[in-house]
């Protein structure tokens, strides 16, 4: 098997081509002395059997990021056989550099030069043959999101390994090699590089003599304009939210008939012969958990199918340019705030994103308020209250007021905190041209993350159901629920604390075990209130819980620890103990405050 | 020292050639990678509502950098 790393700088493509070659089968893998993990693919190629890394974006093998020195511990602790560069064919004129690093360490090489097409609407000419033999690399032109190229691509691969193994290649270039002496090969060539990046561009390169992309100057001049910069982009955000929930909302709710019906048509009659105690955990439990949070995946399909319509045509770097401003004054950046934007989605995956900060400062400030943006597991739990305790007109007021509040939160938890983690980090960001993103791209995307939801979820959800079916039916024998079984026991207990902001024993056990997840909520409701059905559980609730409630239940919900996940990853990033529980600590006190000046306030003035 | 020696005093609209970098080696290795190298001509599109960051345009790359740190970019007078 031949191992290929696949290195590129930020913003070329890089990804789009992983899956474009792997077709989307990639998994996580681990390798030896890196802590983070890399997506690896398996590839045949004419009986061959390849293994692609893709390894994170970089900008220099010398730099000082956590991102570069993974490539390099990479480079010197994995035997490669390959390596493919991925540059952005239109800005050759500074991503050489990269390939000529490449280059000098003596590595097997292939170097590509993604996004073709938008070099030639630009006017960017490149000699592929002056390029080549300048490197001393193949060099090869290809456009992965128009899939330009990619079996010219294959057929190269498959060529350049096969002349590895020809009895003309030399000791060392034949078996997969480390890279020894990284650092010091490197330093020592990188005075020169810049002469030859100059001398290669010389040759090889006609850059345009004005800038021809005149869509994204055009659009800029709006979208970033000083005064309407910021109402457009809050503008845009409200319209793509509203646009999910038209779409979304009557699909979920048809979904949920669906699967209504066929609890009752088919399950029922089928599961009628089992001992009402099973029958009842597999029906109320278990079905009715993965059935609420399947209802919910049209509209985050949606969700994360608007997000990345957004990131892909530019419009998010653009966002981290508008709000840099406002939040340097937070102690933040922009970039903290495009991840919070992306944590709406979820937070774990945006946690991750911190990394690209350098600053330790900065960076467990941005993961203090990443929890708080509403997720798209706390904006299931939201939808259905909002459905149950509100008129249909001010369900949507609700939700909105519920994502302001979680905006709220974080500009709090900055400026609480920010004189704690101080931080000097410099923000250099590109700007990408505005790109208009296929709808392949962008569904093969939603689809996977939906995927990753579900799986996710579901892993949570059965754990979660069986947890509170046992809590609520156990010591044997009790009326299930009632305040003798442990559920009932551990809500009562919990009292104290949670009667002043409204919260009585049952919807303690819910908060309890939205802890972990808070998918789990919405099915712990159910099978607490022996509810299967929707509507009936909505009509228990109604019955048992007041309005003030239900909205301290929101606030309560919405602020504190999102779930389990979320805190593993926040450990396993900050490294750091204190830090994590600070995390924690903050988001259940700041919870419980809000959750009491709402419930009391709402109460006094009623 | 002219009054433009500092990418962060280029108004709107023009362009100067970068002379020196006075940023610590993680800016600059940045930076250069992005681009923005001495001797290479850079354009200023626009800066930032409230003090906020610049907007230039190097060789074919587009960029945004915080105020601070374009002062620490120096510009041929």
């Amino acid at each position: 098997m031949s191992t290929i790393a696949v290195i590129g700088m930020p913003n070329t493509g890089k990804s789009t081509l992983f899956n474009r070659l792997t077709g989307h089968h990639s998994q996580i893998g681990n390798w030896p002395g890196l802590t983070v993990e890399l997506m690896q693919a398996g590839l045949e190629l004419s009986g061959r059997t390849l293994q692609l890394v893709d390894l994170p974006g970089i900008y220099d093998l010398r730099g000082h990021s956590e991102d570069e020195a993974v490539m390099r511990r990479f480079l010197e602790r994995s035997p490669v056989d390959l390596v493919l560069v991925v540059l952005n064919a239109s800005q050759l004129d500074r991503q050489l550099r990269l390939a000529l690093q490449v280059q000098r360490l003596g590595l097997p090489a292939l170097v590509l030069l993604n996004m073709a097409d938008e070099a030639s609407r630009f006017g960017v000419r490149i000699n592929t043959e002056a390029l080549s033999s300048g490197l001393a690399l193949p060099v090869q032109l290809v456009s992965a999101k128009y899939r330009q190229g990619i079996d010219s691509l294959k057929n190269s691969l498959v060529h350049q390994l096969a002349a590895l193994e020809e009895p003309a290649a030399t000791e060392q270039q034949k078996r997969p090699q480390t890279v020894q002496q990284l650092e010091s090969r490197l330093a020592a060539v990188d005075a020169e590089l810049d002469a030859a990046m100059a001398d290669l561009v010389e040759r090889s390169i006609t850059l345009p003599g004005r800038w021809r992309d005149q869509r994204t100057r055009r659009l800029d001049a709006v979208l970033l304009h000083p005064l309407l910069g910021l109402p457009l982009f809050f503008l845009a955000m409200a319209l793509m939210f509203q646009a999910i929930y038209a779409i979304g909302v009557p699909v979920q709710e048809g979904l949920a008939g669906l699967l209504d019906q066929f609890g009752q048509l088919v399950l029922q009659p089928l599961l009628a012969p089992l001992p009402s105690l099973v029958r009842g955990f597999l029906l109320e439990g278990l079905y009715q958990g993965l059935g609420t949070v399947m209802v919910f995946l049209p509209v985050i399909a949606l969700f994360f199918l608007a997000m990345g319509v957004v990131e892909d045509s530019g419009y998010l770097s653009r966002a981290a340019y508008l709000m840099d401003a406002f939040m340097e004054r937070l102690g933040l950046d922009g970039r903290s705030f495009v991840l919070s934007l992306m944590g709406f989605g979820c937070n774990v995956p945006a946690i991750l994103g911190t990394r690209v900060m350098r600053d330790r400062g900065l960076r467990l400030l941005s993961m203090l308020i990443i929890p708080f943006s509403l997720c798209s597991a706390r904006l299931n739990v939201f939808l259905f209250m909002a459905a149950v305790f509100f008129p249909a007109r001010q369900g949507g007021l609700v939700i909105f007021g519920l994502y302001l509040t979680s905006f709220l939160a974080a500009m709090l938890t900055a400026l609480v905190f920010r004189g704690r983690f101080p931080s000097e980090e410099p923000l250099v960001l590109e700007l990408p041209p505005y790109r208009l993103p296929t709808a392949g791209q962008m569904i093969t995307r939603a689809w996977s993350e939906v995927k990753h939801f579900w799986l996710w979820s579901r892993r949570f959800i059965i754990f979660g159901v069986v947890a509170v079916w046992l809590l609520n039916n156990l010591p044997v024998g009790v009326e299930p629920a009632s305040s003798a079984s442990l559920a009932g026991q551990l809500g009562a207990w919990m009292q104290p604390v949670l009667a002043p902001i409204g919260i009585n024993p049952k919807l303690a056990v819910a908060l309890l075990f939205g802890f972990i997840a808070k998918e789990i909520v919405l099915g712990g409701l159910a099978v607490i209130y022996g509810q299967a059905d929707p509507a009936a559980l909505g009509q228990a609730m109604t019955a048992d819980v007041s309005v003030p409630q239900a909205i301290s239940f929101m606030l309560f919900t919405l602020l504190y620890t999102p779930c389990l996940s979320t805190v593993a990853v926040i450990r396993s990033e900050s490294k750091q103990l204190g830090f994590t529980l600070l995390s924690v600590a903050w988001s259940l006190l700041l919870a419980w405050l809000v959750s009491f000046l709402a419930y009391q306030g709402i109460r006094a003035l009623a | 020292m002219g009054a433009a020696s500092r990418l962060v005093d280029l108004p709107p609209g023009s362009t100067a050639t970068v002379s020196a970098l006075a940023a610590d080696a993680g800016l600059r290795q940045r930076l250069e990678a992005l681009g923005l190298r001495p001797g290479q001509a850079v354009q200023v599109l626009r800066r930032g509502w409230w003090s906020g960051p610049v907007h230039v345009r190097v060789g074919m790359t587009e960029l945004m950098l915080r105020r601070r740190d374009a002062a620490r970019v120096s510009l041929d007078a």
